[in-house]
């Protein structure tokens, strides 16, 4: 360490560690040339645009059931259509559009990021994608025979029993086994490429905070996507063969399931949240022009994070039968998640702090969701008072909760994510004005959505409830958050648009438009198939900062020469 | 110019705090009670889990204003044009350690605190031989409690009283009595929740969960189930008449004999062979 620190830094000179200019197939053109893709630059594009597909569906199931609550006794979707667009709307958030979109953010830079050429399993990786798309394909064709109506939760014996008819239930089981291996496979990719490709000089204590945020998500989804798929086989065969894992008529147990499912349930919330931390964590010290805060103590709570996640998993279940001392554990250790969170926040703010803030999207989204993820983790240690949560879970407080986390936190990232690195992956920059305006847009539209929600629950409106009487007083909420829930809407539409846009007319910019500080912005925008022509040795967190002082000096010093 | 742009940046930090505001005041009068608060003046367990909310409610208020209020500081004085050069400040351990710490200790602070609370929200208070639970016809002059049996089906609920009466959709309870609930289903789960008489136990197939209540004055109070069990989730609804225990004794003695000669009819048109 002390050795390498003394050396001054330098761009490598001379003859390539490899060659460049090594046998390349010619690129296939068109979409055959996409469908049978192993770069990771493509497949990350292809799981990019699929979710942000998805995004834009389970947006609109979002918009029909706030639609349906506008106003009390509303007759727009009966019953039954209403619990499958809870379902629907609930599944494809999940599985289709957050995991994905971070598996791709994932694929297109973590080998840029690490200096590598491609992933670790480049067919494996095309695997992954097409193991998605299976489970999207399988799962949406639901659509044209019943839809599963269970909610995302499927809790038994609603599910496993003859309580719904038709065959949605299974068509949901399937999207679990399907996105549930790709995530498995796309998750040991990631562990692989960054544990053995990393650029000569990139130590543990180098790796960026994004990938070390990768990695604590790998470990929870080798963990709890197992388990999810074992559960759901057994409601597969409870519902066709005949077996009684659930079925409380014939020695099961309606809890088994509660208790496997939010197993991984729980750590799922973190596998979605954790690389949006790591996402936040690079995005603010580019812009605040300032070292990350507290490197180890960020890494280490991602990881810390990542173990506690797997000790929480009851407290989705403080109203069903439990011991007083289970219950008492579960409110413990969720409380205790709260102390890494925090630490977190902490050192973000710290991050800004004497920084020189550059006003630019990324930044705007990576304040917002300091903001609201704030408010949202504290609204979780109050759910994890377990009679309190009596009061509060399965309404619509808990529902502004996990939106203040999922959509404030997760998305808000995702926006982040696709503003910063959008001119890396076209070579065009996305509009600032419209990104702001967009920005703006999707905050007070989600205040306005979900501030007032946690009120209505407050007040007793239990979640997934297709309509309301109009003397339950609950009508002025539901109707402002419906209208906050269009104006959102239309601020992420305004980043569909930017980004259409700016695919043809952006500003062309070149290798490095934030001054990053990570290697992805040592290449090309586009970066070329084979990433890098020649890998620097990487000397700190930021080898990005080390080449341009470099630049810099040697410039100076040919001048004054 | 500069002046402009600092005002812009301080308005638009000001925002959030005019939305909530403005959201606020847009609510009718009669929801500020269930606005901030969870709702209370139903049963005593009810009234402490609100008390309790209250006090973690202001914390968590203290600690999200602290954040954003050091944010908006960052976000203001560090901007790049008053702040053209950053400090390359990689982190300050001590200080690390130090707010780790506030952090445990906090939580630390309202686990505990919680934990204090908890007896007197879980636990019926243990009764005295009370007068008024002895009208309504618990065992024992007085002592103990008023055992109501709730099930859960798709979609309604039932309640069974310890004379072996039974109601649908409405339970009549007496006022000043504790009253213990044994939930269960016969179905899908089920969550029984009436929100002024404290907070929700799920109603699972197989299991029997239990809560309590009290009521403090006459008067309906008004639930709904709170788990999705299928279509009919939104209109399983449920109410609770509080009652005088007199008033209650004659309710539940009237209409078990209501149950017994419709089923002494049944049994009758049953052995006649008549069809109902």
């Amino acid at each position: 360490m002390a050795a390498t620190t003394t050396t001054p830094t330098r761009i490598p000179a001379g003859v390539p560690q490899i060659a460049v200019d090594r046998v390349r197939r010619p690129a296939t053109p068109g979409w055959v040339g996409w469908v049978t893709t192993t770069d990771h630059k493509r497949i990350g594009v292809m799981y990019l645009t699929t979710a942000f597909a998805f995004l834009l569906i389970g947006g609109v199931e979002a918009l029909l059931m706030r639609s349906q609550l506008a106003v009390p006794k509303n007759t727009l979707l009966t019953p039954e259509t209403y619990n499958q667009v809870v379902t629907l709307h609930g599944t494809t958030m999940v599985f289709l559009v957050v995991m994905p979109v971070w598996a791709g953010f994932a694929n297109y830079m973590v080998p840029l990021m690490i200096g590598a050429r491609d992933m670790a399993f480049p067919k494996l990786n095309a695997f992954s994608y097409w193991l998605y798309a299976a489970g999207a394909i399988v799962f949406y064709a639901s659509l044209l025979f019943t839809p599963p109506e269970a909610g995302w939760t499927a809790y038994t014996p609603l599910s496993s029993g003859p309580y719904i008819p038709g065959n949605g239930t299974d068509a949901w089981i399937f999207v679990i086994h399907l996105t549930g291996l790709s995530s498995l496979l796309g998750a040991l990719n990631v562990t692989v490429t960054i544990a053995n490709m990393r650029a000569p000089g990139m130590g543990w204590g180098r790796l960026p905070l994004f990938c070390w945020s990768l990695l604590a998500q790998a470990i929870m989804i080798f963990l709890t996507l197992p388990v999810v798929a074992a559960a759901v086989t057994l409601l597969l065969t409870d519902r066709h063969f005949g077996t009684c894992f659930y079925d409380p008529t014939c020695g099961g147990s309606a809890m088994l399931w509660q208790h496997l499912f939010w197993f991984f349930g729980h750590p799922e919330v973190y596998i979605m949240i954790l690389p949006a931390f790591g996402l936040i964590s690079e995005v603010l010290p580019v812009f605040a022009r300032k070292p990350i805060f507290g490197y180890k103590a960020i890494a280490a709570s991602s990881i810390g994070i990542a173990f506690l996640s797997m000790l929480v998993w009851a407290h989705h279940m403080f109203a069903t039968p439990l011991a007083s001392v289970v219950l008492a554990f579960f409110m413990l250790s969720s409380m205790a998640i709260a102390i890494p969170t925090g630490v977190k926040i902490l050192n973000w703010v710290a991050t800004l702090f004497h920084g020189s803030i550059a006003f630019r999207t990324p930044l705007y989204f990576a304040v917002g969701f300091l903001v609201l993820f704030t408010l949202g983790g504290i609204t979780g240690v109050i759910l994890a008072i377990y009679p309190i949560d009596r009061q509060l879970t399965d309404t619509y407080f808990v529902v502004a909760h996990f939106h203040f986390v999922l959509v404030a936190g997760s998305v808000s990232a995702v926006m982040a994510a696709l503003y910063y690195w959008f001119p890396k992956m076209t070579g065009r920059a996305l509009s600032e004005p419209l990104g702001k305006a967009s920005f703006w847009l999707q905050f007070v539209g989600f205040l306005v959505t979900f501030l007032v929600q946690h009120s209505l629950g407050l007040s007793g409106m239990p979640r997934r409830v297709y309509t309301y009487p109009a003397d339950s007083g609950w009508g002025t909420d539901n109707l402002v958050s419906t209208i906050g829930a269009f104006i959102l809407g239309v601020g992420v539409l305004l980043t569909v648009v930017n980004v259409l846009v700016s695919l043809r007319r952006g500003r062309r910019v070149g290798p490095d438009p934030w001054k990053g500080n990570t290697l992805e912005w040592f290449t090309t925008s586009p970066p070329p198939p084979h990433n890098f022509d020649a890998i620097p040795r990487v000397r700190s967190v930021e080898p990005m900062r080390d080449i341009r002082r470099a630049v810099r000096e040697r410039t100076e010093a040919a001048r004054a020469g | 110019m500069k002046r402009s742009a600092f005002d812009r940046h301080r308005a638009i930090l000001a925002l959030p705090g005019v939305a909530v505001v403005a959201l606020a005041f847009a609510m009718p009068a009669p929801a500020w009670a269930g606005a901030l608060l969870p709702e209370r003046g139903g049963s005593p367990n009810a009234d402490r889990i609100a008390s309790l909310y209250e006090v973690v409610l202001i914390i968590a208020g203290v600690v999200f204003a602290g954040v954003t209020i050091a944010l908006a500081i960052a976000l203001v004085r560090y901007r790049e044009r008053r702040n053209p050069l950053a400090a390359q400040i990689r982190g300050h351990t001590r200080l690390e350690i130090a707010w780790t710490c506030a952090a445990a200790v906090l939580i630390v602070f309202i686990a505990a605190f919680s934990l204090s609370k908890f007896g007197a929200i879980n636990h019926p208070p243990k009764a005295a031989a009370s007068p008024a639970a002895a009208t309504a016809g618990v065992p024992d002059g007085g002592r103990g409690a008023l055992h109501i049996q709730v099930t859960g089906r798709q979609y309604v609920w039932m309640f069974s009283y310890p004379n072996g009466a039974f109601s649908y959709e409405e339970m009549v309870a007496p006022v000043g009595v504790t009253v213990e609930l044994d939930i269960t289903s016969v179905d899908v789960a089920h969550s029984w929740w009436m929100p002024k008489l404290g907070g929700k136990l799920d109603a699972v197939p197989g299991y029997v969960n239990h809560t309590w209540f009290r009521l403090e004055r006459p008067g309906v109070y008004r639930g709904q189930c709170a788990e999705l069990c299928g279509r009919g989730h939104a209109d399983m609804v449920a109410r609770v008449r509080g009652v005088s225990p007199a008033a209650y004794k004659a309710w539940v003695t009237r209409q078990k004999q209501l149950i017994d000669q419709a089923n002494q009819r049944a049994a009758r048109d049953r052995a006649s062979g008549r069809q109902p």
